[in-house]
């Protein structure tokens, strides 16, 4: 009898390093959820947005223009990497988000699924 | 008529204030305009030989609403961010989160004695506003060349 011996990516995967949680508002409305992020700092194309299963993952890399031979002598935003996830519920479409950045911030839109549309329930008391 | 809860509401904001205070009391000499971390906006500032390079993070801003300043060594940065939920189409928008500043912000920044102020640069890019300025020629270092 064989044991197979398996790596499993997961755990070779390295941890996580430290980064920052960029700040958001989330709004709902009747046809769908709006979430805005401030990603300062962030270029268009350092920006990644990941929709997975119920998962919805946002990251993006610090580039600023830092000249040669720079002394930090005060920092508050102290880690290169913003990253935040969220859960979404399965009323969402997670299929139709669609996503714009302007000036450091993220908007992203998720449309609430067809049948997931407000019904007015009537309620009968007896 | 309220329903209670276990934890207060604004539990987040009860933790906050105390880490300030905490910061406040441990930090030996605090600077005379306060703790300035966690503010908005978030400022990084770094020296070089030739100028002092300070990064305002303000993401989400029109560049003509940001009011830069330097007098006197000091420089200001104020402006207004406007909150997002202002589309006032009428319709019932529900807030879930609401982490974001919106609002008037203004940082103070004291800045080394020896830069030239006529020599600003100033740069948004990204919602990233970037200041240079650059040090004054008599500050440059001067090599010395012994006979």
């Amino acid at each position: 009898m064989t044991i197979q011996t398996q790596t499993h990516p997961e755990n070779e995967r390295q941890q996580p390093e430290s980064c920052l949680l960029p700040p958001v508002d989330v709004t709902e409305d009747v046809s769908g959820i709006t979430l805005y992020a401030d990603f300062p700092g962030v270029p268009k194309e350092r920006l990644k947005l990941q929709v997975e299963a119920q998962t919805l993952t946002i990251e993006g890399e610090l580039t600023l223009d830092v000249p040669e031979g720079m002394e930090a002598v005060h920092v508050e935003v102290a880690h290169p990497r913003f990253r935040r996830v969220f859960t979404l519920s399965k009323e969402l479409d997670s299929e139709r988000v669609s996503a714009d950045f302007n000036q450091g911030v993220l908007k992203i839109r998720i449309p609430k699924t067809a049948h997931a549309q407000p019904r007015k329930v009537s309620i009968q008391v007896e | 008529m309220i329903y209670r809860t276990l934890f207060p509401r604004d539990m987040f904001a009860e933790l906050d204030r105390l880490q300030r205070d905490l910061a406040q009391a441990f930090e030996l000499s605090p600077s005379i305009r306060g703790t300035a971390r966690g503010g908005f906006p978030g400022v990084n500032v770094g020296n070089t030989q030739k100028s002092v390079e300070v990064y305002v993070f303000v993401p989400g801003i029109e560049p003509g609403d940001l009011e830069v300043q330097l007098e006197k060594g000091v420089l200001t940065i104020a402006g207004t961010r406007k909150p997002p939920f202002s589309d006032g189409s009428g319709e019932k928008v529900t807030a879930h989160i609401d982490e974001r500043f919106s609002g008037r912000f203004r940082r103070v920044i004291a800045l080394p004695d020896d830069l030239s102020p006529d020599a600003v640069e100033a740069r948004y890019r990204d919602g990233v506003l970037h200041v240079s300025i650059p040090r004054r020629e008599a500050a440059l270092p001067r090599r010395i060349t012994i006979q």
